[in-house]
């Protein structure tokens, strides 16, 4: 039976502007002006973090662990979410979430979370060194950043499995979820010349499986940091996903691969379509085909389309739905929703894009390009189709042209405003987040799998955490009621 | 009705069946068209006005 599918996104925000336009500067000042809203004062711990250990066992000669900068501005907020400054961009971890749609709303709730944030930082700020915030995943000169999904994997599942199941979701997804991009900026992308691609981030991978996220970053991330126990629980790290606006397009990214992961746990790696012969090139050629037909050869000789990809697996997660139900995904009627959603998206893009450009991305964004290109009479990749690319991802309202497409909604906004404050129950992070609401003065460090309490008697007292599924409202509900101090609730928890 | 009035009432039917999709898709076209004037007027009333020099000045540093 699968374990549930605890997931969560992790967005580095595109940063610009700022006292000294330094984006360590500007992204420490965003942070650090949402924590003294008053939110949060409480600083994260690094105990658990361990960003070398290898999925595979052994490290790579070459490979480069990422290195944890630990004096920057960290916090956690009472969403269970962490909000701190990685390397020049400032970065919204979602707190683990129990459902795709609840990490899209959760998702949704970071991009709050900067918006506020911004406004707060941008008071103290001249307006010539104001800041601005793009949820984005490059700059178009070949710089290119992070929005990383993460997926509770069972560790039974043997890692060359996941490697063998995944790789063709993750190449084919694109078609859509993929943000879309005008133009191309490294050196592989500029040889193939798109006017347009399907996915910001495509281009930017080298490798098929590897430790890294910055160097040549591999299709699967083998990075193995379970934030949890090791022994039961593996956290499927997948770095290739480009930075959503439409909220529909992340229920699918996260839902899809909710559900190819949870078929995997159950019916095993043989029954997945076997991945390209080449599939790096294979990612970034689909990215550059806009009108879909390109196909790649399997390692069989047989050839595939993304598109083909993404019908194959469409209708294996259906047979697996009507197998085993998706209960370790969502609910019945999420997981219909999904799978409605990625039906709909995959036949649109194909007979009508029109009919998805208030789901996909890369479909939205393309037609505001092209109605430029054609209104203006502009070469592919004017200056001015590139601008219309980055404001399509400004966080500010009244700038974003994502939030003038008509894109539908998934949750309404003022269930994003109470996920902005409020941490999800049915995970873990309900218990951070009552922690960090109630007793914030009590609280050394917080970090994904444990809270370190000062109670002001005593050494200080580390909580774990070690499993993603408890410290659920239902867990542990009676104990915030039952002790209204901390060292009530330490004392009973080590009682 | 032979066999040829058949065919031919059913391909008459059928281009009439045609016609008519053509002009649903013809008025969806043009409604449209519309609605995409309408949202690149929008767009065009908050897209930043230097485009050069916006996208020009947009540098990051990598992440992850």
């Amino acid at each position: 039976m699968a374990i549930a599918k605890i997931l969560g996104i992790e967005t580095e925000y595109g940063v610009v502007g700022g006292p000294d336009a330094d984006p360590t500067t500007a992204s420490s000042i965003i942070v650090n002006a949402y924590a003294q809203q008053g939110r949060t004062r409480i600083t994260w711990d690094f105990n658990d973090e361990s960003p070398g250990t290898d999925a595979r066992g052994i490290i790579g000669v070459g490979s480069l662990a990422p290195t944890i900068e630990t004096h920057l501005a960290n916090t956690v907020l009472t969403n269970g979410a962490r909000l701190y400054v990685d390397h020049a961009h400032p970065e919204y971890s979602s707190p683990e979430c129990a459902t795709p749609a609840q990490a899209t709303l959760y998702d949704q709730a970071g991009e709050e979370v900067m918006r506020r944030a911004l406004r707060a930082a941008n008071e103290t700020l001249p307006p010539e060194r104001a800041i601005s915030l793009y949820k984005n995943n490059s700059d178009g000169k070949g710089n290119s950043y992070g929005t990383h999904e993460n997926y509770l994997v069972a560790r039974s599942v043997e890692f060359a499995d996941v490697v063998r199941a995944m790789v063709p979701h993750f190449v084919s997804r694109q078609v859509v979820v993929g943000a879309g991009k005008v133009g191309a900026e490294t050196d592989v992308g500029e040889a193939a010349h798109p006017a347009f691609q399907l996915s910001a981030r495509a281009e930017f991978f080298e490798e098929v499986v590897g430790l890294e996220t910055t160097l040549k970053r591999p299709i699967i991330n083998t990075r193995d940091e379970p934030h949890s126990d090791a022994e039961r629980f593996r956290r499927l790290h997948v770095i290739c996903g480009d930075a959503n606006m439409s909220p529909v397009a992340t229920l699918v990214k996260l839902g899809s691969t909710a559900l190819l992961l949870a078929a995997l746990e159950d019916d095993g790696a043989a029954q997945f379509p076997p991945a390209p012969a080449q599939p790096v090139r294979a990612l970034r050629e689909f990215s550059f085909d806009v009108t879909l037909r390109h196909a790649v050869r399997d390692e069989t000789g047989r050839t595939r389309s993304a598109w083909d990809y993404q019908d194959e697996l469409w209708h294996l997660a259906r047979r697996y739905v009507e197998r085993h139900g998706g209960a370790a995904v969502a609910g019945p009627e999420e997981v219909a929703q999904i799978l409605a959603q990625w039906r709909e998206m995959l036949d649109g893009v194909r007979d009508d894009p029109e009919a998805v450009a208030d789901r996909v991305d890369w479909v939205a964004k393309r037609r505001v390009v092209e109605g430029f290109q054609s209104r203006y009479d502009l070469a592919p990749r004017d200056a001015k189709l590139r601008a219309i690319d980055l404001q399509y991802h400004d966080v500010r309202r009244d700038k974003s042209l994502a939030q003038r497409v008509g894109l539908r909604p998934v949750s309404p906004d003022d269930a994003i405003r109470h996920a902005v404050a409020h941490a999800p129950e049915s995970t873990r992070a309900y218990f951070r987040g009552q922690c960090v609401t109630r007793f914030p003065d009590d609280i050394v460090s917080a970090n994904w799998d444990s809270i370190v309490f000062d109670v002001g008697q005593g050494p200080l007292q580390r909580i774990p955490m070690m499993d993603p599924t408890r410290g659920t409202r239902d867990l542990a509900g009676a104990l915030f009621e039952e002790n209204s101090t901390a060292i009530a609730l330490v004392t009973a928890l080590n009682g | 009705m032979t066999e040829q009035e058949r065919i031919q009432k059913q391909r008459g039917e059928r281009t009439r069946a045609d016609s008519d999709d053509l002009s649903i898709v013809t008025k969806k076209g043009e409604q449209l068209k519309g609605e995409l004037d309408d949202l690149l007027d929008e767009i065009d009333a908050v897209l930043e006005e230097n485009a050069e020099e916006f996208v020009r000045n947009y540098v990051q540093k990598g992440g992850e």
